[in-house]
């Protein structure tokens, strides 16, 4: 290998004009805090904030029903001693500010009140059901993330490279219709393949494991498929870049061009849509636990919701509020780490 | 495009044509079907599919099919009313937090947001509670539901209209925030707005339904689509038809929702037909005259070369446009050529196929096409790919987006020394420190670790400089590097770029419109235009010799340092004015 | 009197002030040049003098009259500066026929106009700056870029200023193109006696139409005289740089 000969040195002083939100940045940072401080504590400033509108409208559930909500639970046909006594449990009978404080409280405490339907501790109807749903959650959300990542990707390559249009726009028109085909009709859909027709897998219960396959595979597809379309959008207003001109100037195999240089930049856009979809997996699981009568927080949210039963309803809101405002949190944490510029742009 | 082809197209046809069926459903339906199915026959109940019941019969022995059709009109009476209740508190919300004054807007924008992070379903399951478990409950709720998420989308169309000049220059003027409302936000963002409207339908009717099947939406004796898929969900061993009946229509209907939307985004000359268009364009190019350029260079020692060379691209509509016609093009060792020309000239599209990088849409012939020995017509070997991007440069023209921001300078710099020369990481680091010393930029070790976004527009040229530093060059093409940036950072850029040139001997290609400029820095200008070559000029003659009428009349139309400011300006009279401008240049 | 009167002028976005205590006069009937790079706050200055961002100190006075703050007297002030902006593309409405946004900027002059009035004006406006005047009912789609700038002139027209701003208003042009524009906008205020306030970042060009230039840099006023003495014999270094990194055509540039 010959040596190639050292560049000479020359010093320039560079006295380009700086941009204004540069030198003003550089203003900010030296009053103290850095920027990736800052962007935490707003981060978690608008996170308590978001909980605290959530548990008011939480708190305000039972004042919003119009007329009384007692009698919109228990029905017309309801004793008054019932009523009275289902007034006492909920605690309508003391002073709202009372009610209030015993409302936080009690979240604080683990106390979320007293199911009026199924007279038991709404914690703990929660604790023993937020397990399976979690796990139907989390399962989708792994095989949609990891299918349509490389489906994405590879979708993107296949419409840019100009030939084969027939089976990118075959793609297109399946991505579409699976997207807007909603879960529960494709459970429904499935259960009559699977179950009904080929008798392989059973089209209800929960507890072995061929029960989670059709729950999972028809919470997973529709976002699959988003996800799949997002990404080969993004990939391919990567590939169209004038930095990706520059990476095939520079004559890299294509491999590296599209792992080093094309992957890092539609990372933003799917881990945005990532966190998106597994929060809204949390409310498809009411629907698709319905179909499969899965004892999840679905479930019980839809006969609560159904009987009036504030204290579950409320509970059972707080829950699947704190999950979705935790995944946004952490996908905009990670999202922070790992994108060079964010700690200039506004969290 | 006349508005009959934007009729004429696919989408659009599917979605007027399925929106028909369904109003006939809504309006002719239970007229039609609904004795059927009401009549109850319990001698003939839960039947599978026949020739009297197509899609078989439920409890009581009704027609599912009948239900079915009759279903229409509760189904999309009750989608239509929840998308009203939508829209309509979108656009009041959306439009009001548009006009509003900074730190009020700033706290209703974060209000929207901290709604819009919770999924749709769980905030119509919550006002479900409020409002009871009823088909109007459940429109009500979904229709609140749906508010935040379309306010949201009409606040951001409406202040990207408000960002733009026509708005600042109509408050110039004097017109009010309620005037620049209706005469110029609401017009320009009517078609995304129809867009997601019909699109909110098609969710709203998805929603509906899921809610009737949870038994929280329209509740018997009345029934909706949801209601007999719920229904039909119990008996799916006996029956399937009975879930899938419901189930079917419901995509149907929401496909034509979403297929409305897609025509009405149509409109805007997007979508299938565009594609289609452009895969059906067949190929005819036209004939052009070659341009007579006397070489100035003797073959060997040719760094580059390309001639005959054309460049046509398909049209929209199905044609084809040549953009460049028959530019021949020779580059000597060393050498300082710059191509002038206007926008539509096709001295970008030359540059790029002499390096070889156009994309695939790009239909090329070429006579030859070599970069030194190398025969550049044919598909590139890995050692050709290794001897190109050693010794071919490339600086584009915004620094911006030319390189990557998600990498660091020093990864960006470090590649081709790596991949094609075979150094070390280390000393393809210090490889890297070298260039961005060599084109002035001082504390080179700490600013191989930044990132692109903390280098201002003049360090990231002189970065992209230091990049084709890093290989052998031969050959730099620059393709209008210094337009995006201040006069007094351009010449610093350019000062790098001579620097690098006279140190490594490399021949430059500098693409520029800036006709002073070329003939300032290079040794000899050629001028283009529509895809043709005008004139080839050695630099420090230009004014001299300059023989076509174009090129003086470009030279003439210059206003300089010394040109005469009591004159009117010399302009460029329309038959010699580029085609591509379309100019009309008055008398 | 000056038709355009800054004084001491400092505009502050956020804690950044963009420009600071910059005074400058126009003189009536002739056309100060205001030139520097990105970030010298040029643009700032003519938004201000419109009202479109608020100053945090300092004074603007058209015929005498204070062109900032609250208030009504500084409003219709304010309505005698138009502006011309700089891309054509988005200056104006695309769903709007060029005759109405000309239209619209009529009411900048204070007067109400009957529909055949309005419409007579418009016409007259597009002949002033060489238009065909029966292509008003066209949409902006249906011009090049020179025309369309043209209509952006006719529109600044209609408000009948006295003082006119133009603010870059080739750069996104080429430069067959350009020269027309520069010429028309001489023409145009030779036959109205309008005043102007011509910025761009081109040292030639700001040559070519000004009678007396300013020079900024970094929000602060450099440097300010008659064009001719001032490019001649420069006193400031910076300027002198400005000077400098201007390519000649046909002189080979030279580096230090």
């Amino acid at each position: 290998m010959t040596t190639t000969p050292p560049l000479a040195t020359a010093e320039v002083v560079d006295t380009s004009t700086a941009t204004l939100a540069a030198r003003a940045e550089e203003r900010r940072l030296r009053r103290g805090l850095s920027p990736r401080t800052a962007f935490l504590l707003r981060r978690l400033g608008r996170l308590v904030i978001s909980l605290a509108v959530v548990v008011v409208a939480s708190f305000l559930l039972m004042y919003l029903v119009p007329g009384d909500p007692v009698r919109a639970a228990l029905g017309q046909s309801a004793t008054p001693q019932l009523v009275e006594a289902t007034r006492a449990q909920l605690g309508l009978d003391r002073p709202m500010w009372e009610q209030f404080l015993r409302f936080v409280g009690g979240l604080f405490t683990g106390d979320l009140g007293t199911s009026v339907r199924l007279q038991r501790p709404v914690a703990d109807v929660i604790a023993q059901r937020f397990p399976t749903t979690l796990l139907l959650a989390v399962l989708a959300f792994v095989i949609a993330v990891v299918g349509a990542l490389p489906a994405g990707i590879g979708a993107a390559v296949l419409a840019r490279g100009g030939r084969r249009r027939g089976l990118s726009v075959a793609l297109s028109a399946v991505l579409g219709i699976l997207i807007a085909v909603p879960s529960f009709l494709v459970a429904v859909g499935l259960i009559s393949l699977f179950a009904v027709q080929l008798g392989w897998l059973p089209a209800a219960g929960w507890g072995k494991p061929a029960d989670a396959v059709l729950p999972v595979i028809a919470l997973a597809i529709g976002p699959m498929a988003y996800l799949v379309r997002i990404v080969q959008v993004e990939m391919l207003a990567v590939l169209d870049t004038t930095y990706m001109t520059t990476a095939r100037a520079k004559r890299l195999p294509r491999r590296l061009i599209h792992l080093r240089h094309a992957l890092p930049n539609i990372v933003t856009a799917s881990l945005t849509v990532g966190g998106l979809i597994l929060a809204g997996l949390t409310a498809a699981t009411v629907l698709i636990e319905t179909v499969f009568a899965i004892p999840g927080l679905g479930t019980i949210m839809v006969s609560s919701v159904g009987a009036k039963d504030y204290p579950m309803v409320q509970g059972v809101v707080i829950v699947y509020a704190l999950i979705v405002l935790g995944v946004n949190l952490v996908v905009d944490v990670v999202l922070a780490t790992i994108d060079p510029r964010s700690s200039i742009t506004e969290g | 495009m006349s508005v009959r082809s934007k009729l004429l197209n696919p989408t659009a046809i599917s979605a007027v044509s399925g929106s028909a069926v369904l109003v006939f459903l809504a309006v002719a339906g239970p007229a039609l079907w609904g004795s059927a199915a009401d009549t109850t026959d319990v001698s003939s109940r839960l039947l599978g599919a026949s020739l009297a019941h197509p899609f078989g019969t439920d409890e009581l022995g009704r027609d599912i099919l009948a239900r079915v059709l009759a279903a229409a009109r509760l189904t999309l009476l009750l989608t239509l009313g929840a998308t009203a209740i939508a829209v309509a508190g979108g656009i009041a919300f959306g439009l009001i937090a548009s006009i509003l004054p900074t730190h009020p807007r700033r706290w209703f924008t974060g209000l929207l947001d901290i709604l819009l992070a919770f999924p749709w379903l769980l905030m119509v399951l919550f006002f479900t509670v409020i409002w009871g478990a009823t088909a109007t409950g459940a429109m009500l709720a979904i229709g609140f539901a749906g508010i935040p998420s379309f306010a949201r989308l009409v606040y951001n169309l409406a202040s990207s209209v408000s960002g733009r000049d026509y708005v600042r220059a109509a408050r110039v003027v004097g017109v009010g925030p309620v005037g620049v409302l209706l005469r110029h936000v609401l017009p320009n963002i009517a078609n995304p707005f129809f867009v997601n409207a019909a699109a909110t339908a098609s969710v709203t009717l998805l929603s509906f339904a899921g809610l009737s099947f949870l038994g929280l939406g329209v509740q018997a004796p009345e029934y909706d689509w949801g209601r007999m898929l719920q229904e039909g969900i119990l008996r799916i061993y006996v029956n399937p038809l009975a879930a899938i009946g419901p189930g079917i229509a419901i995509v149907l209907a929401g496909l034509v929702f979403t297929l409305l939307s897609e025509a009405v985004a149509g409109v805007r000359g997007q979508g299938w037909r565009a594609t289609a268009a452009r895969a059906a364009g067949g190929l005819t190019l036209t004939s052009g005259r070659r341009p007579v350029v006397a070489p100035t260079v003797p073959a060997e020692d040719v760094v580059a070369e390309i001639t005959g060379l054309r460049i046509a691209f398909a049209t929209p509509e199905g044609g084809v446009v040549e953009r460049v016609r028959g530019v021949d093009l020779r580059i000597g060792r060393g050498e300082v050529v710059g191509i002038v020309g206007e926008s539509g000239s096709g001295k970008s599209l030359t540059a790029m196929a002499l390096a070889g990088l156009l994309g695939a849409d790009a239909r090329v012939t070429v006579a030859t096409h070599r970069f030194g020995d190398l025969d550049m017509s044919r598909p590139p070997t890995a050692a050709d790919r290794a001897r190109l991007g050693v010794e071919l440069g490339m600086i584009f023209q915004d620094p911006l987006t030319s390189l990557n921001p998600a990498l660091t300078i020093g990864r960006q710099l470090t590649e081709v020394p790596e991949v094609h020369m075979g150094m070390r990481p280390a000393e393809a680091r210090a490889r890297a420190a070298d260039a961005l010393a060599s084109v002035g930029i001082p504390n080179a070790a700490t600013r191989l670790r930044q990132y692109p976004h903390e280098f201002s527009g003049g360090m990231r040229q002189r970065a992209m400089i230091g990049m084709a530093l890093t290989g052998r060059p031969r050959l730099i093409i620059a393709d209008e590097p210094t337009t995006a940036l201040d006069v007094t950072v351009q010449r610093q850029v350019m000062g790098v770029l001579r620097r690098a040139q006279e140190e490594t001997g490399a021949a430059i290609v500098f693409i520029s419109h800036d006709i002073a400029l070329v003939s300032a820095f290079c040794d000899r200008v050629i001028v283009m235009k529509d895809g043709r070559m005008v004139e080839s000029l050695s630099a420090d003659r230009i004014r001299e010799d300059a023989s076509h009428p174009y090129t003086k009349a470009l030279i003439a139309c210059l206003p300089d340092m010394n040109s005469d400011r009591t004159l009117p300006l010399p302009v460029i009279p329309p038959e010699l004015a580029p085609e591509a401008l379309e100019e009309e240049v008055p008398a | 009197m000056n038709a355009l009167e800054i004084e001491d002028l400092t505009v502050a976005y956020g804690r950044t002030r963009v420009v600071e205590s910059v005074s400058l006069q126009v003189p009536k009937g002739r056309t100060v040049g205001l030139v520097g790079e990105s970030g010298s706050g040029k643009s700032t200055i003519a938004a201000a003098a419109v009202g479109l961002v608020r100053p945090e100190s300092g004074s603007i006075r058209i015929d005498g009259a204070e062109a900032t703050g609250p208030g009504r007297a500084a409003r219709q002030a304010r309505r005698r500066m138009q502006l011309v902006f700089q891309d054509p593309y988005s200056a104006l409405d695309p769903l709007m026929p060029v005759g109405d946004s000309i239209a619209e900027a009529l009411r900048a002059t204070g007067r109400r106009w009957t529909g055949a009035e309005r419409v007579a004006r418009v016409r007259e406006l597009l002949a002033l700056v060489h238009l065909d005047p029966e292509r008003a009912g066209e949409r902006p789609a249906a011009f090049s870029g020179g025309q369309r700038q043209r209509i952006t002139i006719a529109r600044a027209l209609a408000g009948e200023p006295s003082v006119l701003i133009a603010d870059e208003v080739t750069s996104a042009l080429d430069v067959s193109v350009q020269g027309a524009i520069l010429n028309l906008l001489r023409e145009v205020q030779r036959e109205l006696g309008l005043s102007m306030l011509f910025i761009s970042h081109n040292l030639a060009v700001v040559r070519y139409i000004s009678d007396e230039v300013c020079v900024m840099r970094h929000g602060r006023l450099v440097e300010s005289g008659p064009t001719e003495a001032l490019l001649a014999r420069p006193a400031d270094p910076y300027t002198r740089d400005l000077l400098d990194a201007v390519p000649v055509l046909g002189e080979r540039m030279q580096f230090a």
